[in-house]
């Protein structure tokens, strides 16, 4: 029973959704278990707040390592909530709304929680990812070895696709001497580029994409038919 | 003290020293934001308060927009400066990881992790349970508080009680002994999910890719004077493709074992793979070093204010 039920309605909800792609008598239905989605899954982040903050609260009373991040988190996060559901410092945008104190959109520049975005949560996820320049070219220094001809194509490729992109895309070649009188010029780096990314780049990710459609339509379908119950965790 | 702590304390004592000079001994500052008022319903902009009988003080709906200093009608804004430095200040202790794991990172990162949370709690709630939920339950309630734009004639749809019920049974898995109606909520989240990945993927991933990839070997094209001659650059080009995504789609197929004319192909994916592989690599480094010169930007220009236009 604890886990037929499930099953019942992943199945139920899921061939709704694919019956709907193709009758349209069915295509309200799929926009409102769409909305239903939406719904669940929100609460459910709410859950994952409440989780955040179970966890956090028992560093604290523990005394463990590091309770004092812990701290700071909880703090962050309570005062991120409190302003942005108070709308602190929102204000009515149009004549109409004046008498609608709260009627103003949550993000209006200027709002404590638009300042909040602006200046705690955009800089430290834009700088962590600025950041990984840095690793990423020091991982590929120590791990690129042009050891084998996979390596050395993978290699060269980056190359020309790092100078492709660069103020000096227009080079003509890389130290390569002019050619001589009545031969051909020599491809543009820029050329180079793009004929790679048009069909070397986008066969590769073709061939990829193709792979996994096939492996979320048969995850989907073993998930539909009951034959994949993971989902629902162990016995409890 | 050694050697290493000596080093780091005359650094940030030459840094304190820096932002000093900058901050008092320049005319642009460090950081310095100013703003113009501007009344939000008519769009105009209030000139600075002169007094208490200022005629600005009746507007109740005043909005910030950013201003140059040399505006007259521009006032210092302590949210947008103070702003400005934290940011910078949050920006370098990210950066001091490059150091090493310190204290100003982990606080930066616990920072983070509160902020990012409440983010995006505060913005579905917003965008999800008030602009869907409560204007289908009660859209006279969200006319009345929040949403004054919700058209009169619209009328409550209490079927979207049950994904609030549905919503509500995750909380479940929080009590020991009814745990397992949690499951409930998820099986509908892995249900739907399932059901749209599926057509969806199989659509856009797979047809589609398999129908781009069906391609003309050899291409004509006409000219000026309408005489169609081979396009031997679009030729080459569907050639490669073609190719490339057969032999890369025969590499993946693991039923059969890549020996002989199946080997001779697969490996030539592998080739694929790789320039497609190193293609993104470089890709993802120019991605990175543009979001680097965007901080490095930030903090010379926005925050220190050195970089002269």
């Amino acid at each position: 029973m604890s886990k037929t039920v499930p099953v019942l309605i992943a199945s139920i909800v899921g061939c709704i959704m694919i019956v709907a792609n193709f009758s349209p008598f069915l295509l309200p239905a799929r926009q409102i278990a769409e909305d239903w989605f939406t719904i669940v899954a929100t609460i459910a982040m709410m859950l994952g707040g409440a989780n955040l903050c179970v966890h956090h609260l028992k560093n604290i009373s523990d005394r463990e390592a590091g309770w004092g991040f812990s701290a700071v988190t909880l703090i962050s996060f309570f005062i991120t909530i409190a302003v942005g559901l108070l709308k602190i410092g929102v204000v009515p945008e149009s004549e109409q709304q004046v008498k609608f104190a709260w009627s103003g959109p949550f993000q209006q520049e200027g709002s404590g929680f638009w300042w909040i975005y602006q200046y705690l949560f955009s800089p430290i996820v834009s700088t962590m990812f600025a950041l990984l320049a840095f690793y990423v070219a020091s991982a590929a220094f120590r791990a690129f070895r042009a050891k084998n001809l996979e390596a050395i194509l993978l290699l060269i490729t980056a190359l020309i696709v790092l100078v492709g992109q660069t103020r000096d895309r227009e080079i003509t070649s890389l130290f390569l001497p002019p050619p001589a009188e009545g031969m051909p010029q020599h491809v543009p780096i820029a050329d180079l580029t793009e004929f790679i990314r048009k069909t070397f780049v986008t066969a590769g990710q073709r061939a990829i994409m193709i792979g996994i459609a096939l492996g979320v339509v048969a995850t989907s379908l073993r998930i539909l038919l009951g034959l994949d119950r993971s989902y629902l965790g162990g016995d409890e | 003290m050694n050697r290493e702590t000596r080093f780091w304390t005359v650094m940030f004592l030459g840094g304190c020293l820096f932002l000093a000079f900058q901050s008092l001994g320049t005319a642009r500052g460090v950081g310095q934001q100013f703003v113009v008022r501007v009344d939000a319903t008519t769009g105009k902009i209030i000139p600075p308060a002169t007094g208490a009988s200022d005629a600005s003080s009746a507007v109740k709906t005043v909005i910030y927009e950013p201003a140059s200093k040399d505006d007259p009608e521009a006032i210092w804004s302590f949210s947008r400066t103070a702003g400005i430095w934290i940011a910078a200040l949050l920006t370098l202790c990210i950066f001091s990881y490059l150091y090493r794991d310190n204290v100003c990172y982990k606080l930066a990162e616990s920072i983070i992790v509160g902020v990012s949370a409440g983010y995006w709690i505060v913005t579905n709630f917003w965008e999800v349970l008030v602009a869907k939920v409560l204007v289908k339950l009660a859209p006279n309630v969200a006319r009345y508080s929040f949403l004054p734009d919700t058209p009169v004639d619209v009328k409550a749809d209490y079927l979207y009680i049950v994904p609030v019920v549905l919503g509500c049974m995750v909380f479940c898995r929080l009590i020991p002994k009814i745990a397992w109606m949690g499951r409930w909520p998820l099986a509908f989240v892995v249900g739907t999910t399932a059901g749209l990945k599926l057509t969806s993927f199989l659509d856009a991933d797979f047809v589609r890719q398999v129908r781009s990839t069906i391609l003309p070997l050899v291409v004509f094209s006409a000219n000026a004077s309408d005489v169609s001659t081979l396009d031997w650059k679009q030729s080459i080009q569907n050639i490669v493709i073609v190719i490339s995504v057969l032999s890369c789609v025969t590499y993946f197929y693991f039923s059969v074992e890549h020996k002989g004319l199946v080997g001779r192909i697969s490996r030539v994916g592998i080739w694929v793979l790789m320039i497609s592989f190193g293609a993104s690599f470089a890709l993802t480094v120019m991605g990175r070093i543009t979001l680097l010169t965007m901080r490095l930007q930030f903090l010379f220009d926005d925050w220190l204010g050195l970089v002269r236009i």
